[in-house]
Formats: C-alpha cells, structure tokens, sequence
C-alpha cells in the first residue's frame, strides 16, 4: 500500500508544472493574468432582483451595472455615475404638479423625479439568450424538448449575441422588484416609495400561479406609474414625496438592467429542470462576466469582450498620491482577465493557500491572526515578521456597521421609559466593558461605539464631542469608561442596591437572548455573564438557535440580546431607522428590533431623514444620538474593522466598504507571483526517500522473520 | 432468492416510510416553514406578505401532517409531509427550495464522493486485511503487541487530527500535493492523494483491529490445525484457509458500505473541498433546505437497505452452504 502512495507522489511529481507539486491550478495558468480569491458559502440568488447578500454582491456587482456606483477612493463615500451619464437629481413638484425649488419644505412636496440618462454604446456581454437566425429571429427563444438535447448549461448553447444596453432594460428590471414570484427583498421598500410599485405588485399577484412565460410577457407590458421609459436612453422614477436616500439604491445591483431577452430565454420549459437559470447564470454589462458557475467548486468570472470601457479614478483623497494608489490614474479598466474563486470552506486550507501563494488576498480568521498581526506599542496593528518577510500587506478599514446589544424596551424590567429601567441599562452600559470584549472576542478588530453611527458616515462625531457621556468620561485626551463604583451607585439610584431588588428584595435576574453553536460561544457567554456580576444581576443565558431567537425578537419575549447591522447605505438614516418606533420589530416587524420608541426622536427622524447632509442635519442628528444616549435602548457595541492581507503582486486592492465593485481596479503581477509562488513552494523530497527507506527496513527483517519462522521447527 | 429479495424490498417499505416520517418530524421541530422562508428569503427587510408568499409557492402553506379543513383523503394527502414525500418513492426529488433540480445534483455531486471513498475503500482493505495476517502471523510476539498498542493509538486518534496533520505535514511543510480543491476529470487524481492517504492512514487502527480479530477467532478452528498437520506451510494457510473462510464477516463490513460510498463523507469533503454528497447534505441542513435534506436522508436510507441486500446476496456466493429463503 505504502508503495502505491508512494507512486502516487511520484505521479504526482511528473504532473505538476512550474516545479511545485502543491500547485493547485494548471500549470498552464501560472503566468495568466488570473486572479484567484476563495468564497466559503455558495451565492444563493444571482438574480439581481433577489440577491441581497455580501457573499452574492462579490460576484452581481462585477457582472451588472446599476446607474450609478461609488467612487473608489474618495471619502465620505460619494455617489458617482456608473451606467448613467451623470448622478441624477431630483427634481420635486407638489401635489398640482407644480416644480418646487430644492430647498422647499418636505412637507410640500408631493413627488421627486429622478431622470436618469444612461450612456449610450454599452452593450449587454455574449449570451445565448441574443443570438439571433439568419432570419433575424432569436436563435434560441423558442426551444423544443428535442433542442435541449444534450444542454447541461450555458456554455453548451453553440451561438451567442449580444445587443445594446437601453433605459427600457433598467424600467424592466424595477417592474421585476415588484413581481410576487421573484421574492425581491425590497419589494416592501419600494411599495413604500416609488409610485405605482404598489399598483403594479398586486396587479401581478394575480400571475402568481401562471406559467413563466406568461408572466413574464404581463411584466413586459406591464405599466407601473412611477417609472417611465422618456426614450432610448433616458428614464424617469417618480418617488413619492422627499426620499434623499433614493439615490444609494441606484448604486445597488437592484436596479441593474435586466434584458427581456434573457428573461424569456430562461423562461422556457426544460431550463429549470436544467438548473439554467437566471438565479444561475447572470447577464449584465459590466467588466466581467460569469463563464463558469459551479459553486461546488468554483466560480470563474471573465473580461467581458463587450465592455464599454471605464477608467481608473484620477481624484483620491491627499494620502492616495503618497500611498501609490493613484498610480494607474487614468488608465484603462478592468486590468484582471479572469477572477478564479475556489469554494474554500475552512479556514485552515484557505488561510494555508494564502500563505503558499495561490490566493492573492485573504481576511484574517481568529486561529490564525497571531500568526499575521501584532499591536505594536501604540497599540496599532502591524504585521508579524512573517508576513513581512513575504512582502504581504495588510489593509484594514471600519467597515459601515455595528453590533450592539440591545434591551428589549418593552420588557418590563430592562425596557420602557421609566427613569428605573434608564439608570438600570446605563449601569450596565458601564459594567459591560467592551473595550475588553474586543480584545478577547475579535483580535481587536473592533472600534467601540460611542452611539448608532459609525466612522465615515454624516452624523458621526471624533473626539471630545464624539463620546456617549453616560458611559464615558473625556480625560487625557481619550474616552475613559466610567467606573463600576459609578455604575453601581447608578444600580442603587434605580432600586437594585447590590443587584437585590429593593421591592422585592431578590436579587436581579436578567435573561439574555444567545445564538450559541459552537464551544468558542461558551466563553464569550460566560464573559457577558461576568459582566452583569460585576453590578451583582444574575444574567440567565438562554441559549438557542438563530430561527428561535429571531422568534424570541418577534414576538418581544427576550430581555437582553446581542445583534448587528450592515448598512445598505452610508446614510446616517440607515442606522437610525433601527431605534426608529414606527420601524419597532414587535408591532410594525421593522427592524427596530429593541421596539425603541420616543416621540421626539422619531419626530427628528421623520424630519433628518429628508436632509441633505449639512450644519442642520447634524444638529438634528446630534439630539437624535444625545436622545438615544440617554435613554439607552442600546449598549453601543461596537464598529468592526475589516483586515485584510495581500501579496506584494497585487496592486490597488484598497478597501471600500460600500463598493462591491472593486475587482476592476485591482492590477495583478502575474510574473512576480509565479517566482514566488515557486520560490514558497519548492517540494521537500527527502521524507518520501526517507519513508522508502524506514518501509525498507521494516519490511526486509520482517519477511527475514516470516521465512526464518516457517523454517523452523517445532518442539 | 428471488422470494427472498422481493420480501425484503417489501419489508423496505415501512421503513422508508418510518425514515421519512422521522426525518420529517425532526426537521421541523427545529425548523418551522417560517422560518425556512426567512432563511431564503434573507434577514434584512423581509415582510410577512413575503413569507406567506413563499410558503405558497413552495407548497409549505399546508398544514404540517393532518389538514383538519381538507375533506375526505384530503385530510392525509393535502399535507406538507405527503406532498413532499409521496414523489420520493418514485425516486422523484423534485427541486430544492433555491430552485435547482435536486437529482441532477446528486448525479453531478457523488463522482466526487466515490473519487475518495473506492480508493480509500480499497487501499484500505488491502492494507487492513495484509497487515491483520501479519499480526496474526506473529500473534503473541512482540509484532503482534507492538502492533495493538500502534493501533489502539491511531483508532484513538480524531479523524480531524489525520486531516489537519496531514494537510500540515504534506502540503504545508513538504509542499509535496495541494492542500485542498478539486478539478474536473482526470484532473482530479492530484487532489485525491491526500485525502486519499488520510482516509487510508485514519482507517488503519479500527480496520485492522477489526479483520485481526476474525483472523484469530478463524485460526483457532480444528480446519487450521488440520492444514497444519498435513504440513502446510502457515503463509498458505493463512492466505488460503482462513483468509477464504474469514470473507463473510469481512464481507458483512464491506459490501453494506458499497452503496453508501455515494453518500460521501461530511468533514473530509469539507475540509479538502471536494463538491461531494456529503458537503451537499452538511450545506442543505446550514441552509434549512428540507427538500434536499430529506432527498439525502431517503437516499441513504434506501441505499442501506440496498446494502444489507446485496450482503445477504454476496453470503450465498462466497458461502454455497448459505441459502436465502
């Protein structure tokens, strides 16, 4: 057997090329201007009316164009065209139809139009679904039984075609939100917002239960009030009274353009028994293109040979001259020929490609960040000797969300607005110290949060001006968590002397709502536990599943409870909304999953949300937080900071939080990667010689034995 | 046989039903239709109109096994449990809840499987099998000590610990295969000598433990000391003798497991990324998919059962004096 492994490895040897054996791509590809990343969890929807995750947004915004994206380098993060010929403004009218000027009250305006012109000359990439006969019909949109002979998937289609990129495909695409069948998650916002949308999706919901391709024939010619094709090149979105933060949806891939065509195509009987698929196979018009979907394995993504051109930013912030991140200025884009994603699903496979080469990027799991980063004495993470020594960077950014921990304000105990249950949260606002927290539980990814807004957003305050009073105190130029000695006095003025209740005379006992799974989530609980010892409150962890636990949040059941948010928008109204009282999780299933609600906050709210970003807006963000602050619904929690690594043969992978599309600008040094790839990589061949060797030895005596033993005779 | 067989596809039939039933009640004591909805459907902003909606589209909007509204049969058929189950015996595995179909994927997913499982099968068994006849060959040396106690040790060891071990030492340190991934065709082989050489090596301490103890209880018979008296040697009797009478427990373990090769293996795949049935089961239950993991769970079962026949079947050809009745 030994000996068959053995000649395995041999094979294996004369298999591998550039002189590695651990090489786990053709050795054809070690030059090629190849990109190569891993995902761990397989994209559930490429559908961009559907998809609404990090995990699938990697991929949807390479392929597709929404009219507008965010610039690569400046900050705050700023809107700018992508699709469209320029970012679009709203021009407002009141009820009689009447234009309003920009600065006219909220109130008075009774719809935004939002006219977007796209750039004409973009072309959708090759695809089946737009070959057409000699004729000059569809090759492939009316397909029998007989004609999927033999097709598996995309790529077995023989022609492909391709047409020009027009505003009907974008006013599709926005009728697809509204479709019932589709299951688009801003289907509900959209109601809310553009006019008609409503209209139109209960219109549609009387399609649910017919073919496909009926349905989609009524979407085609479906009419929806607000959203209106002004000709080839131009639509309008008519939104419902003042809505600023409309804008940051046209970055997202929901308002990618969608061609009738391939919704036909893929419509046709045998396609989904075939998993060919919209879900599946995309369509778009960006710089790359999905060539190979197999998520088991991997995901390929391709220059697309139709791409209308883009270039590379020539403005950045006044450190990006200096960072070299403004060295292909101008130049063309996209400068990768093929992204190569392998499903890798643990961290230790993945985390040792990285390191051998054969991914050009990686974040940083728990098991293996001492191995990459220390904290120098300035307490700033740096790399490790190791790391530098193989030329890799490491780039880190606070990412656009929080995790915070949330009370239950309906509770009658933790919640409601009695100055009882806001001395009792503030208390533990103290007691939990979160400083430590991240220590322990992130590696110190983590910023702690002084209030709902995170770094980089409008509303978000530094310094002095920037810390949450009730918890922190300004001394020596930095935020000092107040003492325990303060939070308990805090317990004592709320009637929980020593954590006893004084009414009763027991000692306080808070649930706390976890999502424990694994061992490591024993000692984080056990830590949040101590935590609440510290002021004498016996937390009772209640452990459970996530579906029970978002159960639990429904329905307002639990006390205390750790959750997160990932902002869909840099907008300071994308954070609020979450201690929002008309947005509360038990009565409105919003999102306030606290069920926080003070009328003056949710009167600043109504008013903030319609601002523009501005001394007036921040003022009134100010109170919101200083509100928020005092009554507490929230421990702030903290920011977390995203660390990623890189090798030196990757150029230009500065992180953006908001933008999904960044492949494009990475620049890669296929060259260089390949001599260090085989510079890492050399293979160690003595333990196979020195194994040969030890069988050997073993075996000679032992066959020695055998032959000795059957010669010998008996007593 | 034929009696016998068709007696026993008959007897399978309760029992898939009873799998089925178990799988089915056990799925949704942890996940309720809801729930799965909201795990498709996503976390952020999903409205209960929304939920409702893919209830009704994925047949989940019934009641879960008795549907007191519905008349007559109704009541019974008009249900979650036998919508989704009656078309499995029909080995008719409809469509995930993402849409795909779920028979193409088993097809597509379980070559991957049996590229690990037959080498490691067979390797396996010829590595145990040689190296149980020579403990048994030197039973009661200092071999034969020596041995037991190495393979106490490695049966004692995790299976994690063989993978992790051997990604480290092969890859990592002597950067002698690739770590981890998968390829198409006959591009796969380099992928498989690790996990191929870990599968083996982590067999080691049960499997020869196991074929060592039938050789010795086979060796003690009055057959061996017979072959001996006639002065045979004690290699041709051990390969001839108690090797072939020793084949129907060895039998017993292999043949039950030959069909459940399929089936694949859920840490192994995973951490080697290998796009077998096993990471397709471990994903579907992350993902709350009921029509796939009910789909693997009746697979498996009826590929079991698929297995203890074909073990009965296999005692009559290495065994003439066993008939089935």
């Amino acid at each position: 057997m030994v000996w068959w492994l053995l000649g395995l490895l041999a094979l294996a040897l004369t298999g591998c090329g550039e002189g590695t054996w651990n090489h786990p791509y053709p050795s054809a590809d070690a030059t090629s201007n190849t990109y190569y990343s891993s995902f761990s969890e397989r994209p559930k929807h490429l559908d961009p009316a559907r998809s609404y995750s990090a995990n699938e947004y990697a991929f949807l915004a390479q392929i597709y164009e929404p009219p507008l994206q965010y610039h690569f380098l400046l900050r705050p993060y700023q809107l700018v065209p992508l699709a469209a010929a320029e970012v679009p403004r709203p021009a407002y009218f009141d009820a009689s139809g009447a234009p309003l000027p920009d600065d006219v009250s909220p109130q008075a305006i009774d719809r935004s139009d939002y006219v977007i012109r796209i750039q004409p000359g973009i072309r959708f990439q090759p695809h089946p679904a737009f070959a057409r006969d000699e004729a000059g019909d569809y090759r492939y949109h009316a397909l029998g039984p007989a004609d999927l002979d033999g097709i598996n998937q995309l790529s077995d289609f023989d022609q492909v075609g391709t047409r020009e990129l027009t505003a009907e495909d974008y006013v599709y695409q926005i009728r697809r939100l509204a479709a019932p069948w589709l299951h688009s998650p801003i289907s509900g916002v959209m109601r809310r917002h553009i006019r008609g949308f409503g209209e139109l999706a209960d219109a549609l919901s009387d399609l649910q239960s017919a073919d496909e391709l009926a349905r989609i024939q009524a979407l085609r010619a479906a009419s929806l009030q607000g959203v209106e094709v002004l000709d080839r090149y131009s639509f309008k979105i008519t939104v419902e009274g003042k809505y600023p933060q409309f804008s940051y949806w046209l970055a997202m891939p929901f308002f990618a353009p969608l061609p009738w065509e391939a919704d036909v195509f893929y419509a046709q009987p045998g396609m989904t028994e075939r998993n060919i698929v919209l879900d599946w196979y995309p369509v778009g018009t960006g710089p790359h293109m999905l060539s190979e979907n197999n998520p088991n394995l991997r995901m390929i993504l391709e220059r697309n040979p139709n791409f209308h051109g883009e270039r590379y930013p020539t403005r950045g912030m006044p450190q990006d001259a200096e960072s070299g991140i403004l060295a292909d200025a101008g130049k063309p884009i996209p400068f990768i020929d093929r992204a190569i994603y392998s499903l890798e699903k643990e961290n230790i496979p993945r985390w040792n490609k990285f390191l051998q080469g054969y991914y050009d990027s990686s974040g940083i799991s728990s098991d293996a960040f001492d191995q990459a980063v220390q904290i120098d004495a300035q307490g700033e993470a740096i790399l490790t000797d190791d790391m530098r020594e193989k030329g890799i960077e490491l780039l880190t950014a606070v990412q656009p969300s929080i995790f915070y921990m949330g009370f239950n304000m309906l509770d009658p105990v933790v919640g409601g607005d009695s100055q009882r249950a806001r001395l009792l949260r503030r208390a533990i606002s103290i007691a939990m110290d979160y400083e430590e927290f991240i220590s322990i539980f992130a590696n110190g990814r983590g910023l702690v949060a002084q209030g709902p807004i995170p770094p980089g957003i409008f509303g978000h305050r530094e310094g002095e001006a920037g810390i949450n009073p009730f918890v922190y105190e300004w001394r020596n130029g930095r935020p000092v968590r107040r003492s325990l000695d303060e939070a308990r006095t805090l317990m004592e003025q709320a009637g929980y002397p020593g954590g006893m209740d004084r009414e009763t005379g027991r000692a306080l006992s808070i649930n706390y709502e976890a999502v424990a799974t694994g061992p490591d989530d024993r000692a984080r609980l056990n830590w949040i536990r101590k935590q609440f010892a510290k002021l004498g409150i016996e937390l009772v962890i209640r452990s459970t599943d996530y579906n029970r636990f978002q159960e639990k949040i429904r329905n307002g059941t639990g006390q205390v409870f750790m959750w997160g948010w990932n902002a869909d928008y840099p907008d300071p109204e994308n954070f609020l909304f979450l201690l929002y009282g008309p947005n509360g999780k038990v009565e409105h299933q919003g999102e306030n999953a606290s069920n926080y609600a003070n009328p003056e906050f949710d009167r600043l709210f109504d008013a903030m949300k319609f601002m523009e970003d501005g001394p007036q807006r921040q003022a009134i963000l100010d109170r919101m937080v200083e509100i928020a602050r005092t009554d507490a619904p929230w421990l702030w929690g903290f920011f977390p900071k995203a660390f990623s690594l890189h090798h030196q043969w990757l150029h230009n992978a500065h992180p953006n939080e908001m933008a999904n599309n960044t492949l494009k600008y990475r620049r890669l040094d296929p060259g260089r990667r390949a001599e260090l790839r085989k510079e890492w990589n050399v293979p160690i061949l003595w333990p196979i010689w020195a194994l040969g060797g030890l069988i050997l030895l073993l075996v000679i005596p032992a066959l020695w034995m055998v032959r000795r033993r059957e010669r010998s005779t008996a007593l | 046989m034929t009696a016998y067989i068709l007696r026993r596809v008959l007897y399978a039939i309760p029992i898939l039903i009873g799998v089925n039933l178990i799988t089915f009640l056990l799925f949704f004591v942890v996940n309720s239709p809801d729930d799965m909805a909201r795990m498709h459907l996503g976390q952020k902003r999903v409205t209960t109109e929304a939920i409702q909606a893919w209830k009704a589209e994925h047949g989940y909007d019934r009641p879960l096994l008795y549907n007191e509204e519905a008349p007559g049969l109704g009541r019974v058929t008009d249900t979650i449990f036998f919508q989704k189950s009656v078309k499995l015996f029909a080995f008719q595995f409809g469509a995930s809840d993402d849409g795909r179909d779920i028979g193409y994927d088993i097809s597509q997913r379980m070559w991957p499987s049996l590229a690990i499982a037959v080498p490691v099968l067979l390797v396996g068994l010829a590595f145990n099998i040689s190296y149980a006849l020579f403990i048994v060959f030197f039973r009661a040396t200092y071999v034969d000590i020596g041995s037991v106690v190495l393979l106490v040790a490695m049966l004692s060891i995790s299976g994690l610990f063989y993978i992790i071990g051997g990604q480290f030492i092969l890859s990592k340190v002597f950067h002698l295969v690739p770590i981890s991934g998968y390829d198409q065709g006959l591009d796969a082989w380099k992928f498989l000598i690790l996990p191929v050489i870990v599968g083996v090596i982590g067999g080691i301490g049960s499997g020869t433990r196991w074929y060592r103890t039938l050789f010795l209880e086979e060796i003690a018979k009055d057959y061996v000391r017979t072959a001996r008296a006639k002065g045979l040697s004690e290699r041709f009797v051990l390969f001839r003798h108690v090797l072939r009478n020793a084949l129907i427990p060895i039998l017993t373990g292999v043949v039950v497991v030959l069909p459940l090769l399929f089936m694949g293996s859920l840490i192994t795949e995973s951490f080697f990324g290998i796009p077998g049935l096993g990471s397709y089961t471990i994903d579907a239950i992350n993902n709350q998919d009921f029509a796939i993991v009910r789909s693997m769970v009746f697979l498996g079962a009826v590929l079991y059962i698929l297995g203890l026949i074909l073990t009965d079947i296999s005692y009559t050809v290495v065994d003439p004096r066993v008939r089935l009745q």
